[in-house]
């Protein structure tokens, strides 16, 4: 009698099972029962106690945490759109160069080659209310002669965060937009013209409209970033000053490593890739819809 | 719609001087065809006229409206471009509602204006469908619907079907025709196919190098060519072509062939001239067309070096002056290369041009 044995297709994509399951899948679950549990990295054994949603009901009355939920949303609603304005503005402003173009969105990307973390300690810099450029400036400008604690008062320290955000990711739209802008075929620019357009009626009905999956892809890209934003937060404020700058990551890593509750952090993880997962799809949605409208053929 | 002037259009890019001064009037509801060779100038012309284009010198009149100056927008025409240019992401509808939208109608007025264009040109079947959604020919006809739904002063037709295959060519044609024959409009059509200016336009100008080099209706452009290249442009196949000196009593081709002057030509003799002769006036014994003038007719034998049978005529190639010369030969019967037969030169259709200027030398 023949020995039994696994059908070839179920046996070839075995070793991508196993290397996924020990890698991703095991973590995750290993996570998700974590986050039933009270489990402490100082009492390692609390990892046996179950304790149901307790964690979950907890976030869900957690002030702080739904301030760091909105504050996320907030940082992610007022960066992105920013970025998709001035991109858009940049690539508008660097498709008209017939010469040099190809040197400018090299410069165009400087930003995208720095680690956050170096962008952080810059801005950090730059916005010290005493050695500061920001502060330096000002004062020179004559538009102030007080020293602005921009990393000390929430609001301004939440300005700054958006700024360096801002600063370092402006480049994903444009280059976004700037491939759209270049794909783009002239004819129906011009026939725009002659229907009565206005520039701004033409760009409104005709460029955007073109424009706008190219501007989806680089808002979906773009916000799963936010979505997880960290490590420039962590530099500039570390979530302070008294959390006001906090937002989910950095509370989750709090809560995780300096207050060593790993289990509530690892709740609190769940419902924040809950908020990336939202984006996604809302801007997979859109994206989907821009392309069914503009279609593959001019 | 209205009347359309071009008074000393000028146009430079850099150094290279496109339009060179050109004038030319347009009746009001009149169909002019610009045609000549690529980088003639013509569509240049017809972009200075849409706007699209600065105008470097001279003047753009749209009935009594200087329009040098305005935006397209403000000059009240229409365009159909090459590609068609449909807004990709708007259905027919809205894409032939769009000027109207833009100009601030009402939503009934729009759709009443877009159904009856919808109704003219037979796509209201398609007006909830995308462009991509639609053939070659299809959108052709949107774009022409997009340009009627506006009644515009002037309609601009830039090389408008030649995306399309021969046959869909000639059936948009004959609907251009049909509808400029119902709306009168002013149209202003840019071709390089000498076939759809001849058979659409009231009057066809023909472009060379930035100049206009003759304004005339398709018969006049065809019988009297007013320069070599004309001649050479209009008519399918060509004008043949020979240099050839005028003597006492006609004219002397360089390997000694001599053949009298033709009628309605009176030059000098010792004169250098380029002596023309439509494939249609040289055509073997018995299978010619009947032509109005056909009595000064020359004879002589010829060898057939090639003949291409086309169904309903055949051309034939024959060694005529040291050049090749194409004959149309009507009623065709079969002909076998090398055979020699006897042709017929209508030389009362014949043309002669001065050698240097290219200029006609009709009446000189």
């Amino acid at each position: 009698m023949k020995a039994w044995r696994l059908p070839p297709p179920v046996l070839l994509l075995l070793p991508a099972v196993i290397v996924l399951a020990a890698i991703v899948l095991l973590p995750l679950l290993l996570s998700l029962y974590s986050s039933f549990t009270p489990f402490r990295l100082t009492r390692p054994e609390t990892i046996y106690d179950w304790v149901g949603f307790r964690n979950y009901e907890r976030i869900f009355t957690d002030a702080d945490f739904w301030i760091a939920f909105g504050r996320t949303v907030l940082l992610l609603t007022v960066a992105l759109n920013l970025e998709m304005i001035l991109g858009l503005g940049l690539a508008m402003l660097v498709e008209r160069f017939t010469r040099g173009q190809r040197i400018l969105r090299t410069i165009l990307m400087f930003p995208m080659m720095f680690s956050p973390i170096l962008v952080g300690f810059q801005f950090k810099f730059m916005f010290n209310d005493n050695v500061g450029l920001v502060n330096n400036a000002l004062q020179s400008l004559g538009l102030t002669d007080q020293a602005i604690p921009w990393l000390i008062d929430g609001t301004l320290a939440f300005i700054a965060i958006c700024v360096a955000e801002v600063w370092s990711s402006t480049s994903v739209f444009a280059i976004f937009i700037l491939a759209g802008l270049m794909a783009m075929p002239r004819d129906p620019l011009e026939a725009a013209r002659v229907d009565g357009c206005t520039p701004w009626q033409t760009f409104r009905y005709v460029t955007w409209p073109f424009l706008m999956p190219f501007a989806f892809i680089a808002m979906t890209i773009r916000s799963l970033d936010v979505a997880r934003a960290y490590d420039i937060i962590k530099i500039m404020t570390d979530g302070g000053p008294a959390g006001r700058t906090e937002v989910l990551w950095t509370l989750i890593a709090r809560t995780a490593y300096s207050d060593a509750r790993m289990g509530m952090a690892n709740a609190m993880a769940y419902v924040a890739i809950l908020l990336s997962i939202a984006f996604t799809a809302y801007f997979f949605s859109q994206l989907g819809k821009a392309r069914a409208q503009v279609a593959a053929d001019w | 719609m209205a009347t359309l002037t071009l008074s000393q259009l000028d146009k430079n890019y850099g150094a290279f001087h496109a339009v060179k001064g050109i004038d030319l009037d347009v009746a009001d509801g009149e169909f002019v065809a610009l045609v000549g060779p690529s980088g003639c100038g013509k569509s240049t012309t017809l972009r200075m006229i849409a706007g699209l284009e600065d105008i470097t010198g001279g003047d753009i009149r749209i009935g009594d409206r200087v329009v040098n100056d305005l935006a397209p927008r403000a000059r009240n025409i229409s365009m159909v471009f090459q590609s068609y240019a449909l807004y990709p992401h708007m259905t027919v509808g809205e894409n032939m509602g769009f000027t109207l939208k833009i100009a601030g109608r009402d939503k009934a007025e729009i759709d009443a204006a877009v159904a009856e264009a919808a109704r003219a040109l037979e796509i209201t079947q398609l007006l909830d469908r995308r462009p991509a959604q639609l053939s070659g020919g299809q959108r052709q006809r949107v774009a022409m619907g997009r340009a009627i739904v506006r009644d515009p002063d002037v309609f601009l037709f830039d090389e408008p079907l030649s995306n399309l295959d021969a046959k869909l060519r000639g059936q948009m044609r004959t609907e251009i025709k049909q509808l400029h024959a119902r709306l009168k409009a002013t149209v202003v059509y840019v071709t390089h196919d000498q076939v759809e200016a001849m058979t659409l336009a009231d009057r066809i100008v023909i472009m060379k190098d930035g100049n206009i080099e003759q304004v005339g209706t398709p018969d006049e452009v065809f019988n009297q060519p007013a320069s070599q290249f004309v001649a050479g442009f209009i008519g399918s196949p060509p004008m043949n072509m020979a240099d050839a000196v005028t003597t006492a009593t006609g004219l002397r081709f360089a390997n000694g062939l001599e053949l009298p002057m033709p009628p309605g030509f009176n030059v000098a003799e010792g004169r250098k001239v380029v002596f023309g002769l439509r494939p249609d006036d040289l055509y073997p014994e018995g299978h010619g067309i009947h032509s109005e003038g056909g009595h000064a007719v020359t004879t002589m034998d010829l060898t057939v070096d090639l003949s291409e049978p086309l169904g309903n005529e055949t051309l034939l190639f024959v060694d005529l002056a040291d050049k090749r010369f194409t004959g149309r030969m009507l009623n065709p019967r079969r002909v076998t290369p090398g055979e020699v037969m006897t042709f017929h030169l209508d030389l009362s259709n014949a043309h002669l041009f001065d050698a240097d200027s290219g200029l006609s030398l009709r009446g000189a």
